[in-house]
């Protein structure tokens, strides 16, 4: 007889089903652990407390990312709470055998970054870390989530965690996305269709031929910020495009490995016949560059289009909308283009890769930054800046105008002194503007590499469409179509 | 390690917002602790204080004097969302809050807190309004959460009945955590091991 058709998280999820007792959440086996500074120094503390090790190192791997400065790495760390996490990271690799990619690390970087880029990511493998944007992960065809610090000493101690199995939600993005119209453009339209809780207690698949048609960085982007939309985790399922990235990476499985690898990870994709929990499609044709106006990061809406006012959405939503709108200081009605600007920042596990970083460098190229607007370039990891650097995209930003750090989340979190002054206007590549996020009082705009760009070299908001010299493809179309079906 | 919670009695804290997001319930620069003290202070930081430091007149929800040593929250859709940061659940814990009434829990923030012996209800959007409405109306009437029986009594006596992930009801009932639990299952986990060998090895 032949099996029930399966999805591709369904295939993972079962492979790793250790044990699933009466009444007691699925034990599922932890493929790849990663870990850094800010969410693991408790569950190191637990491990002690037991008397216990950690079970797997050669499954864990650890860096510093979060409250690391990006300013020259000669100099020692001003802010004492830092330094004492990122000496704290460092003790507890050493006593419990983790290996570190640390302070002088070439392979040092964003924990998003550096897995994928090391070849450690890899497609039906289970990956969590403490950070919701593991869900990056899945560009892979991984099952990757992020957990709280009591998972993380969970993890450590028996490398499985306990989970109940969440439901399935496709999202299917089809046509071609028009030129200056990228992958975060689509999670930003996806988010502002479905709002940020819209994907609570679901895994989403991303299909459709604009996501098939999207390199592994850009892949990395749309399932990044899938978290935003309130699922978990976001997978994509491996391809060509997919091994063509990982092969000859550093731990990517070599020689006949390899080819064995590439068999295994053949047979993941979603069989035919497989259904999904829930579905909807959006248009990719449609799509134009998306900017957040408000305070989580469903407040979106095409570039050309303007902010909303309390008529344009659900009356439960209406309070919300104007308590942003006064938090951003935005008038409703205007259009966000134009929006006046005092900081950019490009950079972050959503953002910061190389293809992020040329993207960047292809608007700011022979351009300078606005006067007075701050402008800060912060690769996702050393191997990241190592590459910018070889291809001369550092050149570029600082001849803009532009700061060229250290890799790390920097104004992302605003964790480690790069941050939003009380009050500033930020544009950002990063995934959250939340109230505070970027710094105390800071206001923060999502966009692109491309959009951030755009603005740097303007000062206020722009569509890059302007700047690259292309045409929108339809201006008027601020928002996806969608179609919801079971 | 939490200590056993069966139920309590208290007060309730209204904060009607949907989309409470973690960097609102614990700013990310109050995550560079390697312990867990401290967190009380933190919680809500930025809604109760202005970014240079002076407390917000009228004061945040937690801060309004009657509310103090109020254990129950009662706030809109989809509390918790963003981070994973467990920081979130440890600060609403130092302060005192030890139940949280909504429409909705973020995956993540959920899960945390369960671990942390605070306990997220789920209520319908019917109830959850009736409920704020009894909260504005009468804001000193005091309601029970009763974990064991798995029910809510308000200050009227009428009641209604909640749901609580079991496995994670038994924990802290017990007031014990899960990794002896998946300890005890070692022998599985190296069976489902020995046949599914590491995909990676970080120390190569």
């Amino acid at each position: 007889m032949a099996e029930k058709p399966r999805t591709l998280f369904e295939k993972i999820w079962d492979d790793h089903v250790v044990a699933s007792d009466p009444g007691a959440p699925a034990i599922l086996a932890i493929d790849l652990h990663l870990v850094h500074e800010v969410t693991s120094p408790q569950a190191f503390t637990g491990l002690r407390e037991r008397g216990l090790k950690v079970r797997k190192p050669g499954q864990t791997v650890a860096t510093a990312d979060h409250s690391i400065p990006t300013l020259d790495p000669s100099l020692p760390i001003a802010d004492e709470l830092a330094a004492r996490q990122l000496r704290q990271i460092e003790e507890n690799c050493r006593e419990f055998g983790v290996p570190f990619h640390g302070k002088g690390s070439p392979t040092r970087g964003i924990v998003h970054v550096i897995g994928p880029e090391l070849g450690l990511t890899q497609p039906g493998m289970t990956i969590v870390c403490g950070d919701s944007h593991t869900a990056t992960h899945g560009a892979f065809g991984a099952l990757a989530f992020g957990i709280g610090t009591s998972e993380i000493e969970m993890v450590l101690a028996t490398q499985t965690l306990l989970q109940r199995k969440p439901k399935t939600f496709q999202v299917r993005i089809d046509g071609r996305l028009g030129p200056g119209v990228g992958a975060k453009d689509i999670i930003l339209a996806l988010i502002a269709r479905i709002g940020i809780g819209g994907g609570t207690g679901h895994v989403i698949e991303y299909t459709g031929d604009a996501i098939r048609a999207l390199s592994m960085e850009e892949r990395m982007t749309v399932c990044n910020m899938t978290i935003e939309g309130g699922a978990r985790a976001g997978l994509i399922a491996p391809d060509e495009t997919t091994f063509a990235y990982l092969r000859g990476r550093k731990f990517a499985p070599q020689g006949a490995t390899w080819d064995e690898a590439v068999a295994r990870w053949r047979t993941l994709p979603t069989d035919e016949g497989a259904t999904y929990d829930r579905t909807i499609t959006i248009d990719g044709d449609a799509l134009e560059p998306m900017v957040t106006y408000g305070t989580n990061p469903g407040m979106g809406i095409g570039v050309t289009g303007r902010i909303p006012s309390a008529a344009d959405v659900d009356p439960a939503d209406r309070e919300e909308l104007e308590r942003a709108l006064a938090y951003m200081g935005l008038e409703a009605g205007k259009s966000i283009a134009g929006q006046k600007l005092d900081v950019v920042f490009i950079g972050s596990c959503t953002n910061g890769r190389i293809e992020d970083m040329r993207a960047a460098a292809s608007v700011l190229k022979g351009h300078h930054v606005a006067p007075g607007l701050r402008v800060l370039v912060v690769p996702g990891s050393q191997q990241v800046k190592k590459q910018a650097e070889r291809e001369g995209l550092d050149s570029v930003f600082r001849a803009a105008g532009a700061e060229w750090r250290e890799s790390g989340c920097s104004m992302c979190i605003a964790m480690n002194g790069d941050q939003l002054e009380p009050g500033q206007y930020g544009i950002s590549t990063s995934n959250r503007n939340f109230q505070g996020r970027q710094g105390k009082g800071g206001r923060t705009f999502l966009a692109s590499p491309l959009t951030a760009a755009a603005s740097a070299v303007t000062g206020v908001i722009t569509d890059p469409r302007t700047l690259l010299g292309v045409a929108p493809k339809s201006a008027a179309v601020s928002r996806p179509t969608t179609v919801e079906a079971h | 390690m939490p200590e056993p919670f069966v139920k309590t009695t208290s007060r309730v804290i209204s904060i009607p917002r949907a989309n409470i997001d973690t960097d609102q319930i614990c700013p990310a620069r109050f995550l560079k602790i390697t312990d867990k003290n401290g967190l009380a202070d933190a919680l809500f930081f930025d809604w109760r204080f202005t970014p240079d430091g002076q407390k917000r007149q009228p004061p945040s929800f937690i801060d309004e004097p009657v509310n103090a040593g109020r254990q129950i929250l009662l706030v809109g859709d989809n509390f918790g969302a963003g981070s994973s940061r467990e920081h979130a659940p440890w600060a609403l814990r130092a302060w005192g809050v030890r139940a949280i009434v909504s429409t909705s829990f973020a995956d993540i923030f959920g899960g945390n807190a369960l671990k942390n012996a605070l306990l997220p209800i789920v209520v319908s959007a019917e109830r959850h309004a009736a409920l704020q409405a009894l909260a504005a109306a009468n804001r000193d009437g005091e309601w029970t959460i009763d974990l064991e029986a798995q029910k809510v009594t308000l200050p009227d006596g009428d009641s209604f009945a909640i749901e609580i992930d079991p496995f994670a009801r038994t924990m802290i009932l017990a007031g014990t955590d899960e990794i002896g639990y998946v300890r005890s299952r070692l022998p599985a986990i190296e069976a489902w091991e020995a046949v599914h060998p590491a995909r990676v090895d970080t120390l190569t």
